[in-house]
């Protein structure tokens, strides 16, 4: 299961740094943070509750890079 | 500008006010600190805040964390040396964030250009219901219904024009700037803007699956792939930032104590830590890990506004590498159509030795009996034709209103007893023959490109080393075409599987570094394509395989392209190994004279801002793709 989020970031190492950290969170399979089109593509694990996944890949981008913004 | 930007210049004009003003005034002991610190927290309180989160979440190594540790140092050291010399703490925060600033305005400046160049995704379509047009999601429109597309509206999906004429301007998708000219029967790509007049269009396809769809999704999953040079910055940076902050703390500590214990001398710690903290200030790692992924995001976006899609920035990289560059010939370097391009030595007229061909091979749908019937040009009456009979690898035998004929080549004329005249020509013979009778030979042709020329030669200006052709076409017509382009090396009369087995084979001999790009339509070629150093598929207009199996898309079929794609991709990478070695020369020229005590913080910062600043710059040429 594969679903697109509008991000906020400020440089592309920061969008780098996402990335990593969306793709360590529990229940993400893969995560590609595109810093052109401001664009984070997750792919779930099977089974995955995305809504709770993805609050914490929020939590995990905010502590990388404070700076971020992910809509929800 | 964006608000977080305007707020940004706003700070960053107060607290330099501030600071210039506090030069002229005479304030001394706790006022003239509180004033300072006014300035000081004006343009760091995010920068401190952000390093106070960073050691809660054990990320201490970023330049939040070098900035604030160098800035608080330095207010320390005065304090405790009673100088009142705050100004340099507060001008090296000013001037990083000024350079963060300028590099925050860069980036947006160069995703906007770029994003308007990719904005082509369609708000609407109209569908006609009961004779209103209603406007309606396109992911909702079903294959086959019908959909109207105005003047000035872009085509939301795929499909055939059914009335209407009118110019599309395909430059979002091709860069062509060429309007190209539709009428009834025409396919048609979405992303298009209709020009001129009302299209009336049936739907081949669902919105997901048409052109406009499959290029923002390639687009937009681009950096899924990173090259080379990014994986060693991100290495980089973490061995470097720790390494920095290690030989820092050892600059403020090592050399007093030699002094101390070892010469017995005083150990001059203000000097060392000051040293110390210049050094953390110079270190900062920014310009390289700013402008290499920045390069890269440029080169991308320049490329897809060429009409080249590149897929991951690893592949641009693998691009610039290439010497050799392996094309597929039919639909690549020529048109892919077959067209009746001569008929010889015929006692027939030409339109009746084509219809007598054309009713023999009317049951046939191969592209030659295809071709043979386009040159016809009328509906085949079935009913003239009788007793077909086709014999594999020869030809077809039938009864046409009653005459016995047989079309195929020299073996199917052998096996029957005719003698046939050879054709000097090169291309696909029929050979004719009507009662028995010679009836002379249909000469058809796949037709060279007219910029296929141009591409091989504006290949081998660019670099590449050797040019191989490769076709499942006989190898009299392969040479022809071979020699006539100027390619240094042809095979012909290769099936699907060869082409692998042949791509294999050149992989095997080339030397290590040099790359090999296979370029194909995408149709049949896929496995070429990814068997390939590197897969180019050419016209994605239309063709679906293509995008899913290369690893750079042309959007158009246009060969001059591929040459086009490799000086992108070599203007890119040159940017990024410049920006490295620009970089990395600078820092380490800029560390060792402050080891030495030669330079100062203020010329750390400064050499600092001033190699982003300029790396940026440089970046951003990349989204200007080179002149050809």
């Amino acid at each position: 299961m594969k679903k697109s989020y509008k991000i906020d970031v400020d440089c592309a190492n920061c969008a780098n740094k996402m990335e990593l950290a969306a793709k360590a969170t529990p229940g993400v399979k893969d995560c590609v943070v595109n810093f052109m089109t401001l664009k984070m593509n997750v792919e779930f694990e099977d089974g995955a509750d995305r809504a709770a996944v993805m609050q914490e890949v929020y939590r995990a981008c905010k502590k990388v890079e404070s700076d971020c913004e992910i809509f929800l | 500008m964006n608000r977080k930007q305007k707020t940004m210049l706003a700070r960053i004009l107060v607290s330099a006010a501030l600071l210039i003003s506090l030069g002229f005034v005479p304030v001394t002991g706790v006022p003239r600190f509180i004033c300072y610190m006014a300035a000081y927290l004006v343009i760091g309180y995010d920068i401190l805040i952000k390093a106070g989160r960073g050691i809660l979440n054990r990320q201490v190594t970023d330049e939040n964390f070098l900035m604030a540790v160098a800035t608080i140092g330095a207010i320390a050291l005065a304090l405790y040396e009673g100088s009142g010399d705050y100004t340099e703490a507060v001008a090296v925060m000013l001037f990083y964030q000024i350079g963060e600033w300028f590099q925050s305005c860069a980036v947006g400046k160069s995703r906007r250009s770029i994003s308007e160049l990719m904005d082509i995704r369609p708000d609407y379509a109209n569908v006609e219901t009961g004779g209103r047009l209603e406007k309606t999601d396109p992911d909702d429109v079903e294959v086959g219904s019908v959909i109207v597309v105005q003047p000035g509206e872009r085509v939301p999906i795929d499909g055939v024009v059914i009335e209407g004429e009118s110019s599309l301007n395909t430059a979002a998708l091709t860069g062509e700037s060429l309007p190209r000219d539709v009428g009834p029967g025409d396919e048609i790509v979405s992303g298009c803007i209709n020009m001129s007049g009302l299209l009336r269009i049936r739907t081949t396809r669902e919105f997901g699956e048409s052109t406009v769809s499959r290029i923002l999704d390639l687009v937009e999953n681009a950096s899924s792939r990173k090259s080379r040079s990014e994986a060693f910055i991100s290495r980089f940076a973490r061995i470097y930032t720790p390494a920095v902050c290690g030989s820092a703390l050892a600059l403020a500590v090592i050399p007093p104590l030699v002094r101390m214990l070892g010469l017995g001398l005083d150990g001059g710690w203000e000097t060392w830590i000051y040293r110390a903290l210049t050094f953390l200030v110079a270190s900062c790692p920014c310009a390289l890990v700013i402008s290499i992924p920045l390069s890269f995001f440029a080169g991308i976006g320049g490329a897809s506004r060429a009409g080249v899609l590149v897929k991951g920035s690893n592949y641009l990289e693998t691009l610039s590498k290439t010497r050799i560059v392996v094309f597929d010939k039919t639909g690549t370097l020529t048109k892919g159509v077959f067209e009746v391009n001569g008929i010889h030595h015929s006692p027939y007229s030409d339109a009746e030795l084509v219809e007598f061909a054309a009713l023999a091979e009317s049951a046939s749908s191969h592209p030659i009996s295809l071709s043979l019937r386009r040159a016809y040009g009328r509906e085949i009456d079935r009913s003239r034709v009788s007793d077909i009979r086709e014999i594999s690898g020869e030809g077809v035998t039938a009864l046409v209103d009653g005459r016995s004929v047989a079309a195929g080549n020299a073996k199917l004329m052998d096996s029957l007893g005719v003698n046939y005249i050879e054709c000097r020509s090169v291309g696909t013979v029929i050979h004719m023959a009507i009662d028995g009778e010679y009836a002379g030979h249909i000469l058809i042709s796949d037709v060279i490109k007219p910029r296929s020329a141009e591409a091989v030669s504006a290949l081998r200006a660019a670099g590449v080393r050797e040019t191989v052709m490769l076709s499942g076409d006989s190898k009299r017509v392969a040479e022809h075409v071979g020699a006539e382009l100027g390619i240094d090396r042809v095979c012909g009369e290769l099936m699907p599987a060869d082409k692998v087995r042949k791509v294999e084979e050149l992989l095997a001999v080339k030397p290590g570094r040099e790359k090999l790009a296979f370029v194909g339509d995408g149709i049949n070629d896929a496995p070429v394509l990814s068997r390939a150093d590197i897969g180019i598929a050419m016209g994605a207009m239309g063709s679906d395989a293509a995008i899913e199996a290369a690893d750079i898309v042309l959007m158009d079929d246009d060969p001059l392209k591929i040459a086009k794609a490799i000086k992108i991709s070599r203007k890119c990478l040159r940017i990024v190994y410049e920006n490295i070695v620009f970089a990395i020369a600078i820092k380490l020229a800029c560390l060792a004279l402050v080891a030495v005590g030669l330079a100062n913080m203020w010329l750390a910062i400064f050499a600092d801002v001033g190699v982003m600043i300029l790396a940026v710059l440089n970046a951003i040429r990349a989204l200007f793709a080179p002149k050809p």
